[in-house]
């Protein structure tokens, strides 16, 4: 019988296991599926990580190696190279059941007071966008390629075009650059980037590839290997328009057109689901619609810096410690959080009036310049308001309700966005 | 010299080769692909047809019904996924309702079992996602869903395990008489055999012309089609179909045995003979017309598109016959739909062909006629366990998304007509057909067949020759550091 099971050995997991030990559980146990632990960050070699968490510059692998030190420094268990095949929620406050399978141990089916799922997330595919053409080798989505070129020391392609401005896919323009591959061109559908600013300029901009906004792959040509790709421009409605097409003779295209949250374990044990993030509905302490169960990182809603991630999972570790000591239980009231203009989706989505405060973040919808985020509750009332200079869909948002504004709402809070008028 | 040669090992090649392996003869299948069932049978609607579309009287007709009624005995010895889900056939209007009755005539004819004409509301009451548009359905409960590759490769992996020798690679250059038979060329060698099967698809008309005139040409009609995720797959629990058409039996929305949801085909004619491409339009029409049947599909939820391409002839029925100028050449041609259905029929008419030819036919003394595919998430928690006691690489989860172990994998290399590329594995245990096409466990699974094969990672291909992944190593060159 455990106190927590983690599910994941990623960022997330990491950080939630090693919470709650130093909250003071002593049964924890974290099933990872891969032969080591550290997750997707063992394939991003790259730098950048670690910026505000730990003020410096990291590579992928140096980030999971700090908390993985700190998680050796515990007494958590690990399973690696384990595959979590179900999560059976305890009826009436009976405990949990993971069910799990390896080689080492078989088929496992473990007890567990809580559950922090970490699953993180999967790339989209060509075929949930559906793009035309021929079904040749050399399409990639841009995790794949980055782990042939990362982990295995295999180069992909030599000619490439890469559909989506993703971050992972910004990254791997520049590593492909660096491998000596030539980058003809950066595709993008939506008439702004969906990455951050700073890999723009350094993946892009740096090596001189261009980016195409209001852009897409409308053919693909190639028996056997990709030879040839047709990129269009679209019109406001994301259409292709016919005339614009421009020919890439290309052996690789990369597709970095999103990230979703892998929630099949979550819609399998029941729990309720945000078609917004396509992860699961949570409350501002990670838990999820079924008590003991908690989720963090990717899984929930895909981040864009890591340090984010490790915040999160902390909260969902130190939620899972008091649930199973039983110091978790919230009384106060439930608010909903509710998406206003240029808002896309908000996590958590439901927040406790008596917690001690509640960290919302969000992503808007469309870019926008000076802007104010304004909280409104059920009557209409502004209970806060906060400025940004810049926001873009690409780059998460966060906003902090202190208690005593949770306290003063009435019903659902609302959050808008309003761009300022000019002075 | 062989007794036999069959040219082609898609379903009919393989449905031929099955049924002749019982017999005392030497028999060769022929592939041009790295792969069997790589054409036309790994790209259709994967169904069982009923039989009440073809006209009365036509081979088409009587093979379709015969072969329906045969495939539930094979696919029950081979393990093949097979469910007998049954069929509707929508009507959206008074003029459709009565091509139902024409249709429902026409099966009656055909000797169609439990057919039966629906009003709208009880079509809804058996799929209650149907549009409310549906003016009545014509249900056929014999109709099914099956692994379609799969289907294949049981027959074509039986008739291997009972002697049946198999080349891949092997694509037929020339063919000429020599006293006694024919001898067929390939790349690889040359082979002589008293009776050839012509089962090359939507190449079988350029085939014969390597030994003579055909008589006929086969004029491919391309199918497009969106696979689902298993979100989607219990949209409907049948087979729908619309009022079939000019263009063939229409657009289809049905479960598949893994799960998934399939929708298509549109019909277009294509000249290229590899073209396999998808296109806006097609998708779009695609698109447009199922949700005619089913409104509410959500075509987000789609995980691949693809297309295949139906071997269509210039005479309206197949084409089972032996040439009159060359006797002892046979052709299984024009198979198109309902050709999947048809094909373990055809395989039985083909051992009739070549008794009526003058062959010698007598029985092996044993004839093994069974297969097991362990299909991990299948099992129950003691099956899993004992399995991974047995062999611990079933503990190892590969594909996530379809829950396939590194046993699995291993155990296709392994099997009759070993498989050496990607798409060869996902077809034999569908690792790489979930929702992630393969993005996680692409890489995985090529180290396996690499080291299972000994070759080197960079030569395993995502499918047939030409496709591979791999351009070579990166500057610290450290390829194959992951090696599992």
């Amino acid at each position: 019988m455990f106190d927590l099971i983690v599910i994941g050995g990623g960022p997330a997991g990491l950080a939630a296991a090693c919470r709650a030990w130093e909250r003071g559980l002593r049964q924890i146990l974290v099933l990872e599926r891969d032969k080591e632990l550290g997750g997707i960050l063992n394939q991003c070699i790259h730098n950048g990580f670690g910026l505000h968490r730990f003020q410096q510059e990291l590579t992928g692998p140096e980030y999971a190696g700090r908390f993985i030190e700190m998680l050796n420094r515990t007494g958590v268990q690990v399973q690696l190279d384990t595959m979590a095949l179900q999560v059976e929620p305890g009826v009436a406050g009976a405990p949990h059941t993971v069910h799990c399978v390896s080689t080492q141990h078989g088929y496992q089916a473990l007890q567990t007071t809580s559950v922090v799922l970490a699953m993180g997330c999967r790339e989209r595919t060509r075929g949930a966008i559906s793009i035309p053409g021929e079904r040749p080798a050399g399409i990639f989505t841009a995790g794949a390629a980055q782990r042939y070129l990362n982990m295995e020391g295999y180069m992909v392609g030599r000619r490439v075009v890469i559909l989506g401005s993703g971050d992972i896919g910004l990254i791997m323009a520049r590593r492909m650059s660096l491998e000596g591959a030539k980058v003809l061109a950066c595709v993008e559908l939506m008439p702004y980037s969906g990455g951050l600013m700073r890999n723009i300029v350094q993946c892009l901009q740096d090596y001189d590839i261009p980016l195409y906004l209001s852009h897409t792959v409308t053919d693909i040509r190639g028996h056997d290997r990709l030879q040839q790709v047709t990129v269009s421009r679209v019109d406001s409605q994301r259409r292709p328009v016919p005339g614009t097409e421009m020919v890439f003779d290309c052996d690789t295209l990369l597709l970095s057109v999103g990230l979703i949250p892998e929630n099949e374990l979550t819609r399998q044990a029941g729990i309720r689901m945000d078609a917004r993030t396509s992860g699961a509905v949570v409350y501002e302490n990670m838990e999820t619609s079924v008590p003991g169960i908690f989720a963090c990182g990717n899984v929930v809603h895909v981040h864009d810096l890591v340090d984010y991630v490790s915040a999160e999972s902390e909260r969902a570790g130190d939620a899972a410690a008091a649930y199973v000591q039983g110091t978790g239980q919230q009384a106060g009231a439930v608010l909903e959080v509710k998406n206003g203009t240029f808002v896309s989706y908000t996590v958590p989505q439901h927040v406790r009036t008596d917690a001690q405060k509640a960290d919302i973040f969000f992503r808007v919808n469309r870019v926008l310049k000076s802007s104010h985020i304004l909280v409104e509750d059920e009557t209409g009332t502004q209970i806060a308001r906060y400025r940004r200079e810049h926001m873009a869909p690409g780059e998460m948002e966060h906003i902090t309700l202190p208690a005593v504004l949770l306290k003063k709402a009435q019903g659902a809070v609302t959050l808008h966005v309003q761009e300022a008028t000019q002075a | 010299m062989y007794d036999v040669i069959i040219i082609g090992c898609g379903v009919v090649g393989a449905a031929t080769a099955y049924h002749l392996a019982p017999y005392q003869l030497n028999t060769l299948v022929l592939e041009a692909q790295n792969d069997v069932a790589n054409g036309t049978t790994k790209a259709n609607s994967a169904i069982i047809h009923a039989g009440y579309d073809p006209e009365p009287g036509t081979l088409m007709a009587r093979l379709n019904v015969q072969g329906n009624r045969m495939t539930g005995d094979i696919c029950q010895a081979l393990d093949v996924p097979f469910q007998r889900v049954g069929s509707l056939v929508l009507a959206f209007s008074e003029a459709e309702c009565r091509t139902l009755e024409k249709l429902f005539m026409r099966g009656q004819t055909n000797g169609v079992p439990g057919l039966r004409l629906l009003s709208g509301e009880e079509a809804r009451a058996m799929e209650p996602n149907l549009s409310n548009e549906v003016a009545g359905a014509l249900h056929a409960p014999s109709a099914g869903i099956i692994n379609p590759w799969e289907f294949a490769l049981a027959m074509a992996e039986t008739a291997v395990r009972n002697g049946v020798q198999i080349c891949l690679q092997s694509p037929v250059t020339a063919i000429c008489k020599v006293p006694g038979g024919f001898r067929v060329t390939t790349p690889k060698g040359e082979y002589e055999a008293a009776y050839v099967f012509n089962a090359a698809g939507v190449h079988a008309d350029e085939v014969h012309a390597l030994l003579e005139e055909p008589g006929y040409a086969i004029r491919p009609s391309r199918g497009e089609y969106y696979l689902m995720d298993k979100s989607q797959g219990a949209q409907v629990s049948r087979i729908v179909f619309q009022c079939p058409n000019e263009n063939g039996k229409g657009v289809l929305v049905a479960p598949t045995v893994h799960g998934n949801l399939i929708v298509g085909p549109n019909a277009e004619p294509v000249q290229d003979k590899r073209d396999l491409a998808n296109t806006a339009e097609g998708m779009a029409y695609v698109k447009k017309t199922a949700l005619r049947s089913v409104p509410g599909l959500n075509f987000r939820e789609n995980i691949r598109n693809f297309s295949g391409l139906r071997a269509i002839s210039t005479r309206e029925d197949f084409i089972l016959e032996e040439s009159v100028t060359s006797p002892g050449f046979f052709d299984l041609a024009g198979i198109k739909s309902p050709g999947l259905t048809s094909a373990p029929a055809i395989g039985a008419m083909a051992v009739d062909m070549l008794c009526a030819a003058g062959a010698r036919l007598e029985k092996k003394p044993v004839f093994h006629n069974i297969r097991r595919h362990v299909r991990f998430s299948q099992l129950n928690a003691e099956e899993k366990n004992e399995l991974i006691r047995q062999d611990a690489r079933y503990g190892r989860v590969i594909c996530r998304c379809e829950t396939i172990t590194e046993g699995e994998i291993v155990a296709a290399l392994h099997s009759p007509i070993p498989p050496c590329s990607l798409n060869g594995i996902k077809r034999r245990c569908n690792a790489g057909m979930g929702r992630c096409q393969g993005g996680f466990c692409g890489p995985r699974v090529q180290a396996i067949i690499a080291r299972e094969l000994g070759i080197p990672q960079q030569a395993v291909l995502m499918d047939q020759e030409g496709t591979y992944l791999i351009t070579g190593e990166t500057k610290q060159g450290r390829g194959g550091a992951q090696n599992v």
